[in-house]
């Protein structure tokens, strides 16, 4: 016997249990973003990320901006990584205005950008622990991230926004005595990040979170030009600093991290590795640095291109491959500024990797890509 | 990036000594003397495949241009990824040129799986009619997608979209990405819109 | 003689006279009291908002330990808590959002501006997609300026934020 039913009171199917769930963008475990996933019971089975809410038009106000003006405005995507982000904009801009660096600010450089590198991924393993649930590996990385701040601070007179590169080297020289201060910090802080090996990398809560999940095959990771620490984690052998050595990376020993897992797990070991190398690489700066010598050439106010021309410059920042393409008309403006960045570019795995995961498993999915929303949306 | 730079200043200057200095006029044809061997096989490449379909925008160390039209953008792309081992797109720009009424949108595609091209970058550009009252979506500013060949563009096509109003055919997801969701102005990027003050 | 005075015609006058009398007597420690416990209690909700966001995790790391100033990690749900930061620029996109979120909370609630972006639009003042202060959307108790403040400024304006608290009238208690 069936009944008919008014349509209001339709009795809903036993398998439309699809729910939907907004993720963020006020949610401990979105960041700066909402991410939009249909769950069946606890499995994700459809995830739409939805950034865009710290959209602030970098690209379109760097067009009314000069070439040094727009150095403070370029670096706020990641205030944390302000150097590196930088990078990129600094090396095209000096190709397009024809300028030559000098040899100790290209040391300069390397060693603000592999400290920022650290400070990066320090924040971010941080915010990991808290994903995690684990309160420990916030207070640690947040503590001894203060020791690299003090170094930047230092050199460059502000915290977390150097502003420090321009075009034609840096903007100061180092502060006297700065060689012995940065040896004797960086030995220190690379003994503390070993520590976290014991309490975070070989925990086996934490291998028990992230072990197996969200897999990336090296060959997915390669179609959705992933970057940075989620490429090397899936076993891709590619580092800019190797592979196309910018400023004197090429006569440093730079050693790549690369693991074949492709899981959570790998993938935060990778940026935690990269501190390990990031040490070395400022103990091997710090040695061949020319001891003196000038670190800028001065530019005349207001620099202008030559003409219509367009450069792509790449550095690897502390999430991955950065790339800045500058197009110029021979102004004192830029004509167009895009910004190539990683956690843009990372994010079109994150629909793909939560397929079929445990919703629980979402944060530490998503954290794991190395994801920056500020930076994503610029 | 030192060593090439470095030797055409070092040819032209005997050169231009005599006459008032013109430095800046001699230097584009100086360059294409001594192209980079490895970067020129690669544009050589296509130029044979496709011939006056495509023009080469430059040559330069580690960096090669390929312009084409935009029904050829497709093929030239398979091409490339299926006999130049180029496999993903590092970044998609669209660039507003008013005066040519045109939108240009720029792909820059490296390798990861090739080593020897593991510092090179191909950037392909193609270019799209511009209309002086956009309608995103509902206007001749197409372009057919490379989302098919190069899954990695998918979230920058979009960005594409919605900053130029250039739309993408065959692409499965056209909503807007970064932008409010009230959006009802111009498309941001383009040179016609122009923000507080200036 | 209170017999006489108080007749079951006026009582509910006397007991409404007697609440007024309470008031006046223990309405200031009380009201002491239950601002106290608001000052060493703040709750923020954990809504970034941009880049700031990283000094205000800076804050509350061991050097400066923000907790120790009764303003507690941003960890909850929005019902239970009692301040906004608004940790930077606010786009277009954020800004119902933002006001949403305001709305959902509880009284008293206190909003502390941190960085120039909340409080004017900052370096992105002629930007297409942000909006110059937050004011115009939320009422602001304390702004924090700087790009980005220092975790020593945010401590700061905390302070002040506690101080204004403390010489604010509490609401009606029962």
């Amino acid at each position: 016997m069936t009944f008919n039913l008014p349509s209001g009171l339709a009795l809903q199917k036993v398998d439309e249990r699809i729910m939907t769930l907004n993720v963020g963008p006020q949610h401990p475990g979105s960041g700066h973003m909402r991410i939009i996933v249909q769950i069946d019971g606890d499995y994700i089975v459809a995830c739409d990320p939805d950034p865009g809410y710290v959209h602030r038009g970098e690209e379109k106000m760097a067009e009314y901006r000069n070439y040094i003006t727009n150095i403070p405005h370029l670096e706020r995507p990641v205030i944390h990584d302000s150097c590196n982000v930088l990078y990129p904009y600094v090396l095209g801009a000096e190709e397009l205005l024809g300028i030559e660096v000098p040899e100790r600010a290209k040391y300069v450089r390397v060693i603000a950008s592999e400290l920022n590198r650290c400070i990066y991924i320090m924040y971010w393993l941080a915010i990991y622990g808290i994903f995690l649930g684990h309160s420990t590996m916030f207070m640690w990385p947040a503590g001894d991230r203060e020791l690299l701040i003090d170094l930047m601070e230092k050199m460059t007179g502000a915290r977390v926004t150097h502003a420090h590169f321009v075009p034609g080297g840096v903007r100061n020289d180092l502060p006297p005595n700065f060689e012995d201060v940065c040896l004797r910090q960086v030995n220190y802080f690379e003994k503390r990040i070993k520590e976290y090996a014991a309490i975070f990398y070989d925990n086996p809560i934490l291998i028990a979170r992230t072990r197996d999940t969200g897999v990336l095959s090296r060959q997915d990771a390669i179609r959705y030009g992933t970057t940075g620490s989620v490429l090397r984690a899936s076993g891709v052998d590619y580092d800019l600093r190797v592979k196309e050595p910018y400023d004197v990376y090429d006569e440093l020993d730079v050693h790549t991290n690369v693991m074949k897992e492709g899981d959570s797990y790998a993938r935060s070991k990778i940026p935690w590795l990269d501190m390990l190398e990031s040490c070395n690489i400022i103990r091997q700066a710090l040695q061949k640095m020319p001891k003196s010598g000038s670190v800028r050439v001065k530019l005349k106010p207001n620099p202008k291109t030559k003409g219509l021309e367009s450069v792509y410059k790449r550095v690897e920042s502390g999430r991955g491959s950065l790339g800045c393409y500058i197009v110029s008309d021979g102004k004192v403006e830029p004509y167009r500024v895009k910004l190539s960045v990683p956690s843009f570019r990372n994010l079109i795995a994150l629909p793909n990797l939560l397929k079929g995961e445990k919703l629980g498993n979402m944060p530490s999915v998503y954290w794991s890509l190395n994801y920056w929303p500020v930076e994503a949306d610029r | 990036m030192s060593t090439e730079t470095e030797n055409p200043p070092a040819d032209t200057k005997p050169k231009v000594k005599s006459p008032p200095p013109k430095p800046v006029a001699k230097k584009p044809e100086a360059a294409p003397v001594e192209l980079p061997a490895f970067e020129k096989s690669i544009s050589d490449k296509i130029v044979e495949k496709f011939g006056d379909k495509i023009k080469v925008g430059f040559v330069k160390e580690d960096r090669v241009r390929i312009n084409v039209g935009k029904e050829n953008v497709h093929d030239v792309a398979e091409f490339i990824r299926d006999a130049l081992n180029y496999d993903h797109v590092e970044s998609v720009s669209g660039v507003d040129y008013p005066q040519d009424n045109e939108i240009e949108v720029v792909y820059h595609i490296g390798s990861y799986s090739e080593s020897s091209l593991a510092r090179q970058i191909l950037v392909l550009a193609t270019r799209a009619p511009r209309e002086t009252n956009p309608i995103p979506g509902n206007d001749a500013t197409r372009l057919p997608t490379l989302r098919d060949i190069f899954y990695s563009v998918e979230f920058h096509e979009r960005e594409v979209f919605e900053m130029f109003g250039v739309f993408f055919e065959g692409h499965p997801d056209n909503r807007r990405l970064l932008l409010p969701e009230d959006w009802a102005d111009l498309p941001p990027l383009r040179k016609d819109f122009a923000i507080k003050g200036r | 003689m209170i017999k006489d005075l108080v007749t079951p015609e006026n009582a509910n006058v006397f007991v409404g006279k007697l609440g007024d009398i309470l008031e006046k007597a223990i309405g200031k420690p009380l009201g002491y009291a239950i601002n106290w416990g608001r000052i060493w209690s703040l709750w923020p909700v954990h809504i970034e908002t941009a880049c700031c966001s990283v000094e205000f995790g800076a804050a509350s790391s061991p050097r400066y330990d923000v907790e120790r100033f009764g303003i507690i990690e941003a960890f909850g749900s929005l019902r239970q808590c009692d301040l906004v930061v608004v940790q930077g620029t606010i786009t277009r996109k954020m800004a119902p959002r933002l006001r949403l979120v305001y709305d959902q909370m509880p009284e008293p609630k206190y909003v502390i501006a941190m960085g120039a972006c909340a409080i004017t639009g900052g370096l992105y003042f002629d930007s297409y997609n942000v909006l110059p202060g937050i004011d115009g959307i939320i009422p602001v108790d304390v702004y924090v300026p700087g790009c980005p403040p220092r975790p020593e400024t945010l401590i700061q304006g905390c302070m002040l934020l506690q101080e204004k608290i403390k010489r604010m009238k509490s609401r009606k208690f029962v």
